[in-house]
């Protein structure tokens, strides 16, 4: 029993940090119908700015503040200079081009940093903090928590209570009435990439430390577990996104625990393709027919 | 010159991919006028109104608002410039609420108090949406979509609304509201009106000045009572 | 039209043949381990082509199905090696025990991949190319974990004379194995099959209204593309004699693709293309990188990771400004000198 509490208590702080990535994936989808599948090559890239940053400064929260920081610019940069130009009427192309950005930035990250795992640090101990006799979670796991607790929070109030946030709906559902309404449609598609490559980088700092240490493919399997967090809760809906997220997170934390970690990437593939297959619109799709 | 016309349109030609919809339209409005385009289906009014608004970017041909050159403005620049644009089948968000769609027209205006009191204006005129404001854009009618429309883009305060087919689909009772208080905004704010109809009769008698489209020509034009009472013209493009 | 393109392709076949046993002689050992390596990487791309280009579905996992090629030849020559048993028969079998193995994995994802599209088939092809190099160290008793296994393959035959190179060799297994491949696939796509293959990616609707069944097409493409990238991974462990999960991440699913979109997605040529690009371009940088003197720490990491750097812009350019890749190219420049049309290249997607 004890064992089980803590396995969910790990889940639900392993799960939030896949809600904060599938989150990312969402926006974009909803914005630009895009999967990046670049998401998780771009948050090692900021992981990387976080690492050289702290070290120069040796600080941990310079290089936190530089890796957002970065995320937001390559979000946009990302956007403006690559997506902009590819002719989307092949839903191919995105994909395709996505990924030939994977290739190109873990290669560079490989040739300035070298392809061996390097330590990443957590800003807070990572030793579970004992209540009652129980393990529970650390306080890394509290700070994950309410890191990604607040971003939710802030994007869900950005979106429904903001202006910016109504002309960024209003871009991704309907551009061309956007467009008349004096939305600049095009500045709301490179605003909603510079956020969602935010919130990627700020997932990737997160889970970085929990997992191998800083590798130009260390998110390959995150991107995996967010993408099936993302389709668990429907790639349209970020409150699913959220609970999707926090599902992955509980079943990977049970498949590691009683079954043991190794199994945890076949866990996920099958978890994946049981969703796709049997409910593809998503736990929490209306309806269930999706083709795209 | 800007006292005698607020929107020129010169020798516009304009179209879908290499083939030309508008061959040299010219029009001239002046402010506080309701003119009415009419014509038979396909003889160009969309896209008459898309080239206005410059979502559909002329080949040939100026646009001039004001006494400005509107070339190079850029679509979302217009509302700016006192456009507001309905296009055709209304443009309500669906996945917005009422609020939202309305509040949305009045967003990119500087005096946000004002734009505030544009929205309780636009609830008062249309008494429908101030009890669905928390509603989403598909879940309203045909009608309550139209006032919708209609609505946003009065929040904007425009000085030219360009309207397409606001009627389709509307009862009778409510289209002649609708041209009322279409007639009210431009006695009161000085709105002018560029609106395109199907219905021809209600269309030509709320309207000041009006237009005949055929084939992308405009083929008559004039006061709208007289091209009412013109009866070659009735027959030969106007059906009735 | 069906028997004389099989007359033609056989002969094709005798050509090539005929051509490659003195290229192998003439080619010193290192040049015949490099093509060997390009006929490894073309029998995936050439059935990655067929899945993608003619069929339209997109996959990130043929990385992937090689590794459950190679690694089953790996087993296989293993077992026959430790069972001390000999003879020219023994690759013939591991290789198609290899190809029974991807058939049967293709046939598993492929049934998947038919019932998704666009981002939700990429995403799922990408989670096994991610998932299944890790399963060698979920199931490292039998996979041999990190440190992989190696393969063990007979010598040339005592036969070919005791100076015979090892790569020579090589190269022949290579095209023996290739050969068939490519004559299998080229006739498959100017078959009928090649014909319902093109009709699902045009236009699902109007294919499944001409009566084709378009979730068995789409399996069958799968799982004749599969069948391709095994040989292929079976190549590629016979080739490096050992293998191990780095050899087949996720790098190589995306090089795999960038290879056959650069090299033209329309037509298997264009998997040619690819197939050399894979091989050629990291020589290429390699020698470029050879002629600065960087610090040898920085030179090490350039040599793995700058031929993926150059894969990347490779890929992101071609399909911003060049969709039809290398074969598309060529043909638009071979019908402007010709000026008249082609009817061999009316399929581009
Ligand atoms: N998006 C488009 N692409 C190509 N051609 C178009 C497009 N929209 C309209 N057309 C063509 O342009 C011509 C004029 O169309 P337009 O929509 O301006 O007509 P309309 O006068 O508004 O007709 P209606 O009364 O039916 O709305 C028609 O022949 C139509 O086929
Ligand atoms: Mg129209």
């Amino acid at each position: 029993m004890d064992r089980f509490v803590f396995l969910t208590l790990d889940g639900l702080s392993r799960g939030a940090v896949y809600a904060a990535f599938a989150l990312a994936l969402v926006l974009i989808w909803r914005a630009a119908r895009i999967v990046n599948f670049a998401q998780g090559a771009m948050a090692v890239a900021t992981a990387y700015v976080a690492h050289s940053v702290a070290a120069a400064t040796g600080s941990y929260w310079w290089g936190f503040l530089a890796a957002l920081v970065a995320g937001l610019l390559l979000g946009a940069l990302v956007d403006v200079a690559v997506m902009r130009l590819v002719d989307s009427t092949s839903p191919l192309n995105p994909v395709i081009v996505a990924l030939g950005l994977v290739l190109l930035i873990q290669a560079v990250l490989g040739m300035v940093y070298g392809n061996e795992y390097r330590p990443a640090e957590a800003p807070f101990s990572r030793a579970a903090l004992t209540l009652g006799g129980v393990g529970v979670l650390s306080p890394y796991d509290l700070f994950v928590l309410a890191a990604v607790g607040a971003v939710v929070v802030a994007l869900a109030w950005m979106f429904a209570r903001t202006g910016t946030g109504l002309r960024m709906r209003a871009a991704a559902f309907a551009p061309a009435v956007a467009r008349l309404l004096g939305v600049d449609v095009g500045g709301m598609l490179t605003l909603g990439w510079a956020l969602a490559s935010g919130v990627g980088a700020l997932a990737g700092l997160l889970v970085i430390p929990t997992e191998l240490g800083l590798h130009p493919h260390a998110m390959d399997l995150v991107f995996v577990s967010a993408f099936t967090a993302a389709v668990v809760g429907g790639l349209d809906s970020p409150p699913g996104a959220v609970v999707g997220g926090l599902a992955v997170g509980l079943v990977l934390s049970y498949v590691s625990g009683y079954a043991g970690s190794d199994l945890a990437p076949l866990a996920v593939l099958v978890l994946l393709l049981a969703v796709l297959l049997i409910r593809p619109g998503g736990l929490f799709a209306q309806v269930t027919a999706r083709r795209v | 010159m800007s006292t005698g016309e607020l929107l020129g349109v010169r020798g516009l030609v304009a179209g879908y991919g290499a083939v030309p919809v508008l061959h040299t339209v010219d029009l001239s409005v002046p402010p506080r006028t309701i003119a009415a385009v009419v014509g038979a289906n396909g003889a160009g009014k969309t896209t008459l109104l898309r080239a206005v608004s410059g979502l559909l970017p002329p080949t040939a041909g100026r646009i001039v608002l004001d006494g400005t050159d509107l070339r190079g403005t850029r679509v979302e620049q217009l509302v700016r410039r006192g456009v507001a644009h309905v296009p055709e089948g209304r443009g309500v968000v669906g996945e917005l609420t009422v609020d939202e769609n309305l509040r949305l027209g009045g967003l990119w205006r500087r005096d946000r108090a004002d734009a505030a009191r544009a929205l309780d204006e636009v609830y008062q005129l249309f008494a429908p949406l101030a009890r669905r404001r928390r509603h989403l854009g598909h879940q309203l009618s045909g009608g309550e979509r139209q006032m919708l429309a209609l609505g946003r883009a009065l929040v904007g305060r425009p000085r030219l609304l360009l309207l397409d087919e606001p009627s389709l689909g509307l009862a009778p009772r409510v289209v002649a509201q609708i041209m009322a208080l279409l007639r009210q905004l431009r006695d009161d704010t000085g709105l002018t009106v560029l609106l395109v109809e199907q219905n021809v009769r209600s269309a030509l008698s709320v309207a000041d000045q009006g237009v005949v489209m055929a084939l992308g020509r405009i083929v008559a034009s004039g006061p709208a009572a007289g091209l009412r009472d013109d009866d070659h013209l009735r027959h030969a493009y106007l059906g009735f | 039209m069906k028997g004389p393109t099989l007359a033609r392709h056989l002969g094709a076949g005798a050509v090539a043949v005929a051509l490659l046993v003195p290229v192998s002689f003439a080619l010193e050992p290192f040049r015949a381990f490099q093509l060997a390596t390009v006929a490894a990487y073309l029998c995936a791309t050439a059935g990655l082509t067929v899945l993608t280009g003619l069929n339209g579905q997109l996959s990130l996992g043929h990385g992937a199905l090689m590794a459950v090629g190679a690694y089953t030849v790996a087993l296989s020559q293993t077992a026959f090696a430790d069972a001390g048993v000999t003879g020219g028969w023994v690759l013939p079998v591991s290789f198609g025990a290899a190809v029974g193995a991807t058939v049967a994995v293709g046939a598993l994802v492929g049934v998947a991949a038919a019932r998704l599209r666009g981002p939700y088939l990429a995403g799922v092809t990408l989670a096994v190319a991610v998932v299944v190099p890790a399963l060698t160290v979920t199931f490292d008793g039998v996979l041999g974990g990190e440190q992989g296994l190696s393969v063990p393959v007979d010598p040339p035959p005592a036969g070919l004379g005791a100076s015979f190179p090892y790569e020579r060799w090589q190269l022949w297994i290579a095209g023996a194995a290739t050969l068939p491949v490519l004559l299998l696939l080229g006739n498959l796509v100017r078959s009928r099959y090649g014909r319902t293959f093109r009709a699902v990616r045009d236009d699902e609707v109007a294919a499944r209204l001409a009566g084709i069944d378009v979730a068995r097409t789409q399996v069958l493409a799968f799982v004749v593309s599969a069948a391709g990238a095994g040989v292929g991974g079976g190549l590629l462990a016979v080739l490096a004699q050992s293998v191990s999960p780095g050899a087949f991440s996720l790098t190589l699913s995306l090089s795999l693709v960038m290879a056959v979109v650069v090299g033209g997605l329309g037509r298997l040529a264009g998997a040619g293309w690819g197939a050399v690009l894979l091989v050629a371009l990291p020589d290429l940088t390699h020698s470029v990188t050879g002629l600065v003197s960087f610090p040898p720490a920085l030179a090490q990491r350039m040599a793995g990771n700058l031929p993926l750097a150059v894969f990347g812009v490779t890929l992101v350019v071609v399909v911003v400004a060049a969709p039809g890749g290398i074969q598309g190219l060529l043909s638009r420049s071979g019908r402007a000198l010709r000026s008249r049309p082609d009817p061999s290249t009316t399929h581009h997607p």
